[in-house]
């Protein structure tokens, strides 16, 4: 923790005032102020969508704002690029790094701005440099000549770190840091975040874990459907009053009653000790006809469970029954053949051929995985279509040119032409409008209806909450609790960030 | 799988030692068909083998390391040897000016294929096999047979030797170590790793990424140039097939690759290239004392290419570190089955 | 299981087209691969005018059934291309092909076919090395048929000492060069183009299976198609088998009437990829169609005899591919976007019109909104 520099409150080096930002005119960042003083860590929270990453975006010079200032020591400034930012002083590390794997740690922290002496690169200035901004990090470990690739998640972070140091930034924002690391290597985040404020300079701190927030942060500022709820010295809340001030907000979305007469049946999918490299331990019934929510933060393993239920990085340990069948998919195909759907995180990346049409896009999983039935799906398209609601002009136009709601509606509907038993989904609804989410809540309830078991992974906890029979939240790779159907946001955020444990043995089954 | 081997063997140290290798089993095999293969008569045969291809992969180096492909350099190879050679008719006061101009022209030809590339976004195997037959077509129409002739001062270039070396080997070796100081001393070559490594991310860090792009076919192009200078000073005319007759541009691609540099960019070096050049030249040699049939050696370097790229393949899978991972060979195998 | 899934009434149904059979017909042609069509029949045209014998029937019969071979290579190569890889090994497969029926038949009747058999099982083999070694071995399809090439044509000059030999029996030959004769209006019809129909039909058919739909979706997205259960190695290496088969086709019609040559097929990757890519099909996978591709063999050829007619060099003939190949590149990345947009630019207000209540306003982004347009 930086100490406090006496009564004179220290000089001030980046006020916003007022940010606004809207998107397909959707306004994300409404009216927002946030004031950094040196040496100070200022903590942003919120739950996902709260506008957290468009604020840091903002003053990284990735975005511009449509109202509102930004003022650097006391001058106006306005960036169109992030360099612009950078050479101004703020300096960002996102979470999806922007590092050359096949070069060396020198060689990225000075990428662009290599120092030249007589026209060539100052190959040792450089190394030394970077030397020495490793070590006012306080880090030894690091070699300035050493391969990127051979660093591990948690030093790649550091060389992203020392990056922005040595842009002389006064301003450094972090998006959720600790995301992918383990506990030692937080620790040695803790301990550069030290040195950077005793230095003098200003920490914009964006976290999901409670305690990192309050171990590291002088202020918080709290996030909340894009709207700015408190800005408070953190000494003045603690957990409780935090993960109150992040939740409670008045639902705006609404979720759709069960279809009468859905109830859970027979175990359909079961998981017994099951993990491989990225899962430990899992332990986990579903029942045909009910939908299963998995909860938990950025890196705890979600996406990866599901992956590895579906085949994609298949269980290297434990047993997982389907319908009363010992099965373990090898890869996706096998996964598909045996009754299981997978609603992927990102449609774009690995959910949807954008430059194919629709009537392609739907058949797609039919087409490769069970030729012989495609003509009988071919009729079905229309229907499934339709019920999904998918606004297009017609089914020979190509996915890329729908809105992101229809675009996921396309990718349900390649899942629906082949009946599966159990669907996994993964962050269903990111990125789509009001509308096409309340289609994809009822497809889910009509398909619990038809005896179809529903996984679904989100990061939206009103979603988790209002859509699932039961809530399992996960924390560093295994199981951490389950909560019942209908608990409160703050319940599952206590579990998810470690506040509470529910489960004290990690082992025990959480049925 | 790759457990035994340590992180601290590059790539490019692999290629040497199965350099090494292809030297020890070269000379035995040399030894049994009763010739001896460090004779300073058959290292220096070697190194004459290495000089052209050397010329041409290490400019192709640089285009690969950029996630580019130049296709047109036998065609600059022949081009320039016809242009060269009518410009000296034999004069050795000529020489001078027919270097200049010949080389000129294969700027040109580099500055074209790097603006198609970076400019209009064209992919540089089409960018530069379009380049490479519009060259072909001119060279054709133009040029029936053999033209001019280089003065004998010009022809020692190509003949002459310090020790066992050839003097065209030095040169090309002077060549090498100028792409070498270029990619690690010069900020072009840094951000010619980094364009062919992210394109993204080199934007986001300010480089102009045509830069790099345009910089590194033109010294190809150019590199070219000095090979069909070369061939000019061996052959003594100008030919105007003269470079497609060696398949320098597979060759050069295939010795690229085999020495280790990733043929999407962004990763490799010319020390590996030279190593991969080196490797031909040497199976080559070997071959022929060997007294293999010289069509056969395409079917020996055709299999050598392919098994070699499998090898660095099977390196360069990596995943996300995994926190739970038991080494596991089953894992590893599923991995590798899908 | 019923297909309409929730309960919500019965909603608009989505058309299977956008517009009449006319619209989509001009749709298509505002794209690469429909436009080379248009331009195929202009070269022709061209080519008429500035030479009316060429107008005659049998002659542009005839012309068709030369280029029979590259559209039979072009197509071949299309599988591959579509499905994001390369096939550099064609030309040597056809050289292999010619020399081994030179060879093996000679002049014995009754061995034309196992020997064809044999030419066809050696086709498959060869493409599925290709297959394994680029999809298995995770080698670069450039750099396996690459290598492929090397062997190959390796192979060819060593069994046959670098030199011609072998002339298959005439029989043999007939397929290349023979024509139905007395044919109403266009007098002659060779085999060479039947076999082309027939196998451009086959491969349009090919292509509307759940096996071509398949290919072109995996050139497009392999992570999307990967995780839709496709197994990316079988595939892909289906297209490889298909592009030396068809390889082969294209020999056994060259030797009818080229003959046995170690040089026959040299350089026909070359010519099929600029076939490939002038029929607007885009390098890296995703995109195009597979007549297109042979309509881009046409184009080629009659651009090549419309220089001939305008008397210039034939030596001239690798510029203009030169040329064509990097223009067609450049043009197609972008004009494919465009036209495959659909039709009114304010899709926004289409849209919303067609939206159920459901739909907030927010559910009707501008026409640019940043969820569509570029991924």
């Amino acid at each position: 923790m930086p100490e406090s520099t006496g009564p004179v409150p220290p000089e001030m080096l980046l006020r916003a005032r007022g940010l606004s930002k809207s998107f397909a005119g959707h306004r994300v960042l409404d009216d927002v102020d946030l004031e950094l003083r040196s040496g100070q860590v200022h903590g942003l929270v919120g739950e996902n969508g709260a506008g957290k990453s468009t604020l840091m975006k903002l003053l990284a010079g990735v975005y511009t704002p449509d109202e509102g200032t930004i003022e650097l020591g006391g001058e106006p400034v306005s960036f169109s690029h992030p360099l612009q930012a950078q050479h101004a002083g703020v300096s960002t590390v996102f979470q999806e790094f922007n590092l050359l794997p096949e070069r060396s740690v020198a060689e990225n922290v000075w990428l662009g701005r290599e120092p030249r002496r007589r026209g060539f690169v100052d190959t040792s200035r450089m190394q030394a440099d970077t030397a020495d901004l490793l070590k006012d990090l306080g880090v030894t470990h690091i070699r300035p000549g050493q391969r990127v690739r051979s660093l591990s998640v948690a030093e790649q972070q550091i060389v992203e770190i020392a990056k922005a140091v040595s842009f002389d930034s006064r301003v450094i924002q972090m998006d959720e840091p600790t995301a992918a690391l383990a506990d030692h290597e937080v620790e040695l985040l803790y301990g550069i975040i030290a040195g950077l404020t005793e230095r003098g300079v200003g920490i914009v701190y964006v976290s999901h874990r409670l305690k990192e927030v309050f171990d590291l942060c002088d202020t918080i500022t709290v996030l909340k459907d894009g709207q700015q709820v408190t800005t408070q010295p953190a000494d003045e809340l603690d957990d409780a009053s935090l993960v109150r001030l992040m939740v409670g907000r008045p639902i705006s979305t609404f979720f759709p009653d069960k279809v009468e007469g859905t109830e859970a049946g027979e175990p359909m999918l079961e998981l017994r000790k099951a993990g491989n490299g990225y899962v430990d331990g899992i332990d986990l019934t579903l029942r045909a006809g009910e939908i299963v929510g998995i909860s938990g933060l950025q890196g705890s393993g979600r996406t990866e469970l599901l992956e590895a239920v579906f085949g994609v990085r298949p269980f290297t340990r434990g047993e997982m029954v389907l319908d009363g069948k010992s099965l373990r998919p090898r890869s996706p195909r096998h996964a598909i053949r045996s009754g299981l759907a997978m609603i992927t995180e990102d449609r774009k990346a690995t959910g949807l051929a954008l430059n194919q049409t629709i009537l392609d896009n739907t058949l797609g999983v039919v087409r490769a995985v069970f030729p012989r039935r495609t003509s009988t799906a071919r009729r079905e398209v229309p229907g499934i279509l339709s019920s999904l609601d998918v606004s297009a002009r017609a089914m020979d136009q190509e996915a890329q040119f729908l809105s992101g709601g229809n675009q996921q509606k396309v990718v349900l509907a390649r899942w629906l032409t082949t009946h599966p038993r159990v669907v996994l989904m993964d962050e269903p609804t990111r990125g789509i409008d009001v509308g096409a989410k309340h289609a994809i809540y009822e497809l889910m309830r009509a398909l619990t209806a038809e005896g179809v078991c529903v996984l679904m992974v989100s990061s939206e906890l009103p979603e988790v909450i209002g859509m699932s029979d039961r809530i399992l939240v996960m924390r560093d790779g295994r199981l951490a609790g389950e909560l019942p159907a209908g608990s409160d946001e703050e319940a599952v955020l206590q579990v998810a960030t470690g506040v509470t444990t529910l489960s004290p043995t990690d082992k025990e089954p959480a049925r | 799988m790759n457990l035994l081997r340590g992180r601290t063997l590059t790539s490019t140290g692999i290629v040497y030692i199965v350099l090494l290798l292809a030297i020890v089993v070269g000379a035995i095999l040399t030894a049994t068909a009763g010739r001896n293969f460090f004779s300073q008569g058959n290292i220096s045969s070697i190194l004459t083998g290495t000089s052209i291809l050397g010329f041409i992969a290490i400019g192709q180096t640089l285009v690969i390391l950029i996630g580019s492909l130049d296709l047109s350099v036998p065609f600059v190879a022949s081009l320039v040897s016809v242009l060269a050679a009518e410009r000296m008719a034999g004069d050795p006061a000529n020489v001078p000016m027919a270097v200049v101009v010949a080389l000129a022209v294969a700027a040109v030809v580099g500055l074209a294929n790097g603006l198609i590339v970076s400019v209009l976004g064209v992919h540089g195997f089409v960018a530069t096999l379009g380049i490479g037959l519009v060259i072909s077509g001119y060279l054709a129409t133009n040029y029936q047979g053999n033209t001019g002739s280089a003065p004998r001062s010009f022809r020692l270039i190509g003949a002459s030797q310090i020790g066992p070396v050839p003097v065209s080997t030095l040169i090309m070796l002077g060549c090498a170590v100028l792409a070498i100081l270029m990619l690690r001393r010069t900020r072009v070559g840094h951000h010619i790793y980094a364009v062919g490594g992210n394109r993204e991310v080199a934007r986001l860090s300010g480089i102009r990424t045509q830069v790099p792009v345009i910089a590194a076919h033109l010294l190809c192009s150019l590199l070219a140039g000095l090979a069909g200078l070369l061939l000019l000073a061996r052959l003594s005319v100008g030919s105007p097939t003269i470079g497609q007759q060696g398949g320098y541009d597979l060759m050069s691609i295939a010795a690229v690759v085999l020495g280790g540099t990733l043929l999407a960019g962004g990763k490799g070096n010319v020390l590996g290239t030279l190593a991969g050049v080196a490797i031909f030249a040497v199976m080559d040699n070997v071959m022929a004392a060997m007294e293999v049939n010289p069509f056969l050696k395409d079917v020996i370097r055709g299999v050598v290419i392919v098994a070699a790229v499998a090898v660095y393949a099977r390196r360069e899978i990596d995943r996300r570190p995994a926190p739970f991972e038991r080494p596991s060979a089953l894992d590893a195998a599923l991995q590798e089955a899908r | 299981m019923s297909t309409t899934t929730t309960t919500t009434p019965p909603r608009r149904q989505i058309p299977a087209h956008q517009g009449g059979l006319g619209y989509r017909a001009a749709a298509a042609v505002a794209t690469p691969g429909g436009a080379v069509f248009v331009l195929a029949f202009g070269l022709l045209i061209a080519t008429i005018i500035a030479n009316p014998n060429f107008g005659e029937p049998d002659f542009v019969i005839r012309f068709f059934g030369r280029v029979a071979p590259i559209a039979i290579a072009a197509m071949g190569q299309y599988f591959v291309i579509v499905s994001g890889e390369f096939d550099l090994s064609m030309g040597a497969v056809v050289t292999a092909q010619v020399v081994m029926a030179g060879n093996l038949i000679g002049q014995d009747e009754g061995r034309i076919l196992p020997v064809t058999c044999l030419m066809l099982l050696v086709g498959v083999g060869i493409g599925l090395l290709n297959g394994l070694a680029t999809t298995l071995l995770k080698v670069p399809s450039f750099i396996v048929t690459l290598g492929m090439m090397l062997a190959l044509a390796g192979l060819v000059r060593y069994l046959t000492g670098g030199a011609a030999t072998g002339n298959p029996v005439d029989s043999f030959r007939e397929i290349g060069r023979g024509e139905i004769e007395g044919v109403p209006f266009v007098e002659v019809i060779p085999y060479k183009l039947i076999i082309f129909l027939v196998l451009a039909a086959a491969a349009a058919w090919l292509m509307r299976r759940p096996f071509g739909r398949s290919l072109i979706a995996a050139g497009d997205n392999p992570d999307t198609a990967a995780h839709s259960g496709t197994s990316l190695w079988w595939l892909k290496t289906r297209a490889f088998i298909i592009s030396s088969l068809s390889a082969t086709v294209a020999g056994i019609i060259l030797v009818g009437y080229a003959g046995v040559h170690p040089s026959v097929g040299q350089g026909y990757e070359f010519t099929a990829i600029t076939a490939v890519v002038l029929g607007g099909v885009l390098l890296g996978g995703g995109r195009g169609w597979v007549l297109s591709a042979a309509a881009g063999a046409f184009a080629l050829e009659l651009l090549f005899t419309l220089l001939t007619v305008l008397e210039v060099e034939s030596t001239w003939r690798d510029t203009v591919q030169g040329l064509i190949i990097i223009v067609a590149v450049a043009a197609a990345g972008r004009a494919w976007k465009v036209g495959r947009r659909p039709r009114r630019t304010q899709r926004s207000q289409g849209q919303a019109a067609a939206a159920a209540p459901t739909s907030s306003p927010e559910s009707t982004p501008p026409s640019k909104g940043p969820n569509t347009g570029d991924n």
